[in-house]
């Protein structure tokens, strides 16, 4: 048996245990410490030495959507409601068009290469190897021929091109791992090309597909410069917004930012959770062999 | 479609790889309706390649396949109705074990409860009933391979074609499952291509074996004659365990007397004379020979008998019923198996003789002389 000492697997003693709770608090810590001041006045958000122990309040989240601008005038909508649902439009939509485009350029690039195949895998690796910013004149130019600016289809065919790359590079590395045999197996039960592609080989990489789009939705919903440059009041994202409530005449609003962030933070994880258990088969994908 | 013409032909049937690998030359062999055949070989001897030109997984360079009289060279996979039980099974792991058996089906254009009707069919020839509903990845290694040959017999293919069927299989699943697809084949009287390299499976399940070596076919033929009579050195020697004994010898003379032919061989520094083939006798003397006795072959005799040849035991291994012993002599190794109730002490020497009509003449080119 590989495992050394006469635990069963999957059953850790107490001394690792503590020790894994130690590692995470410390990275977990951050986010608990905002999720904390979220909830805190704007004097217990300054207070020195912190406190933990306080009477929480929901005031912080409230003004996220609604507050008042003007010293003593009414309470006005901030527009957070559009830019979350900006957020999250813009980086579905993109995420799932650059997974399907993805899917089926990374199921031609595995099953049907071309001569130089590899040539054309490593051009599209190469966009991802500089940074996206020095692109942005010539993205700017066309965004103004094309009057795309500040416009959702604009925002959404960029980001589709972003995370192309990354889309087809790891869905093709799920198709290459699949195993051969049953696709020629299904082609001796009679089973035409896209058949073979829609029952046999697309369900055996939904795992795959649930990582890939949980990491490229991290990374849109993060974007902030192609955001910030090219998005207009109606499409602004929260990213954009979240620098433009820093600040303000009386100082940083630490609770208001901190609610804010956490709210940024639900959609990332309730998404997280909902694939969890096919992203952890996503990343451990091949590396277990039949 | 005619009895006589459900055959799967392969004449002259090459295959050339991109990189200049000849993998299979000039492959023929006749596959008839309800017959059995395995191609048995070591790995890389290219009889996985020639069952996949059948089943039009790969394309021939050169040469015709026929199946069922017509030319299928050309024909993809889906369109020549074969089918094919992988060695890993290759199972859909998405589908369950019911949908797994419809798959073939609806490319025939059945109707669903057609496609049931068939499914309940071999489920029951097979006993999978209560497996049906399960996933390929929760089923045993028998079940996978029950699902893998029912889905190979759930339509009507023109023939059959087993990849390795049983090596993953423990050693009493084995053997049931040998008998069963055995019986299960019986049955469907086709022509049926068994890819194997394990001998036992080859010569229990076979009616005729193909031996490959290197891309070729060396001998095509019943289990019995295969052992009996191996057309050459490599036949001979991969046939059989233990291996048959191979030995380099010089044709000293023949001797014929009344339809009976005799000669004296000069070998490992003694000289034997030994009942041989009649063909024997057309070599000319001094002529190199490879002599083969298979270790069941030999008999022991007392020390000084003529015609023995003279060793030292070197190694002594029990069998069970009987003793599998290793002889030394002059440099090369002789195996030599006795019954269990033969006293052998390592070390000791003995005289080992050739049981009368049981020598194989191999000749310079290694070709069985007959």
């Amino acid at each position: 048996m590989a495992n050394p000492s006469n635990r069963p697997i999957g059953k850790s003693g107490w001394g690792r245990t503590l020790g894994a709770a130690a590692v995470s608090i410390v990275y977990f810590f951050p986010v608990l410490y905002i999720i904390l001041t979220a909830f805190k006045t704007r004097q217990d958000a300054l207070a020195w030495p912190v406190k933990f122990i306080f009477t929480p309040t929901l005031e912080n989240f409230v003004s996220v959507f609604y507050r008042t601008t003007v010293e003593g005038g009414a309470a006005e909508a901030t527009g957070f409601g559009l830019y979350f649902f900006n957020s999250m439009f813009i980086g579905g939509t993109s995420v799932l068009l650059a997974l399907i485009i993805g899917t089926a350029a990374a199921y031609g690039f595995s099953r049907f290469p071309l001569r130089g195949n590899e040539t054309y895998l490593f051009m599209i690796l190469t966009t991802r190897m500089m940074p996206p910013i020095i692109a942005i004149i010539p993205i700017f130019v066309l965004f103004r021929i094309f009057g795309l600016s500040g416009t959702y289809v604009g925002i959404i065919a960029l980001y589709t091109a972003f995370n192309l790359p990354f889309s087809i590079w790891m869905v093709k590395s799920f198709f290459d791992d699949l195993d051969r045999d049953i696709e020629d197996a299904a082609r001796m039960d009679g089973s035409s090309e896209f058949r073979l592609f829609r029952k046999i080989c697309l369900p055996q990489v939904y795992a795959g597909l649930a990582a890939t789009f949980v990491f490229a939705v991290i990374l849109t919903w993060n974007e902030f410069v192609f955001a910030l440059l090219l998005t207009g009041t109606q499409t602004r994202t929260v990213p954009v917004q979240i620098v433009r409530t820093i600040g303000g005449a009386i100082g940083v609003d630490w609770g208001l930012l901190s609610a804010l962030e956490t709210l940024f933070i639900i959609p990332v994880v309730l998404v997280t959770f909902a694939l969890q258990n096919q992203l952890l088969r996503g990343v451990t994908f091949g590396t277990i062999r039949r | 479609m005619s009895e006589s013409t459900t055959e799967v032909r392969l004449s002259k049937v090459t295959k050339r790889f991109p990189n200049g690998l000849v993998a299979v030359d000039k492959a023929d062999l006749t596959i008839a309706a309800g017959e059995v055949v395995c191609l048995l070989g070591p790995s890389g001897c290219g009889k996985t390649t020639t069952l996949r030109m059948i089943a039009g997984l790969e394309f021939a360079t050169e040469g015709d396949i026929t199946i069922a009289g017509r030319r299928v060279n050309d024909l993809p996979a889906r369109e020549r109705n074969v089918a094919m039980a992988f060695q890993f099974y290759a199972l859909y792991p998405s589908l369950t074990v019911e949908d797994n058996l419809a798959y073939p089906l609806h490319a025939e254009g059945l109707n669903r409860s057609a496609i049931n009707e068939r499914i309940r069919q071999v489920a029951k020839v097979l006993e999978l009933e209560s497996i049906l509903k399960r996933l390929p990845h929760q089923l045993g290694e028998g079940e996978k391979q029950r699902v893998a040959v029912g889905r190979s017999i759930v339509r009507t293919p023109t023939c059959f074609l087993f990849d390795e069927p049983l090596s993953r299989l423990d050693i009493q699943l084995r053997q049931t499952m040998r008998t069963q697809i055995k019986e299960v084949l019986a049955k469907l009287d086709k022509p049926t291509v068994i890819v194997t390299h394990d001998q036992i499976e080859a010569l229990t399940m076979a009616d005729r074996i193909a031996v490959m070596r290197a891309g070729r076919i060396e001998q095509v033929a019943s289990p019995h004659d295969l052992f009996s009579r191996p057309a050459n050195v490599f036949v001979a020697g991969f046939i059989g365990t233990p291996q048959m004994n191979l030995v380099g010898a010089t044709l000293l003379d023949t001797a014929a007397s009344g339809g009976v032919v005799t000669a004296r061989f000069h070998l490992l520094g003694e000289t034997i004379s030994a009942q041989v083939e009649a063909g024997v006798a057309h070599l000319s003397n001094g002529s190199k020979v490879t002599l083969g006795i298979r270790p069941r072959s030999f008999e022991l005799v007392s020390s000084g008998t003529s015609d023995a040849l003279h060793a030292t035991i070197d190694l002594v291994e029990p069998m069970g019923a009987e003793v599998l012993l290793h002889l030394v002599e002059a440099d090369a190794d002789l195996r030599c198996v006795v019954p269990h109730t033969m006293k052998a002490s390592v070390g000791s020497k003995v005289g080992v003789r050739c049981k009368p009509g049981q020598l194989h003449v191999f000749n310079e080119s290694g070709i069985l002389v007959q």
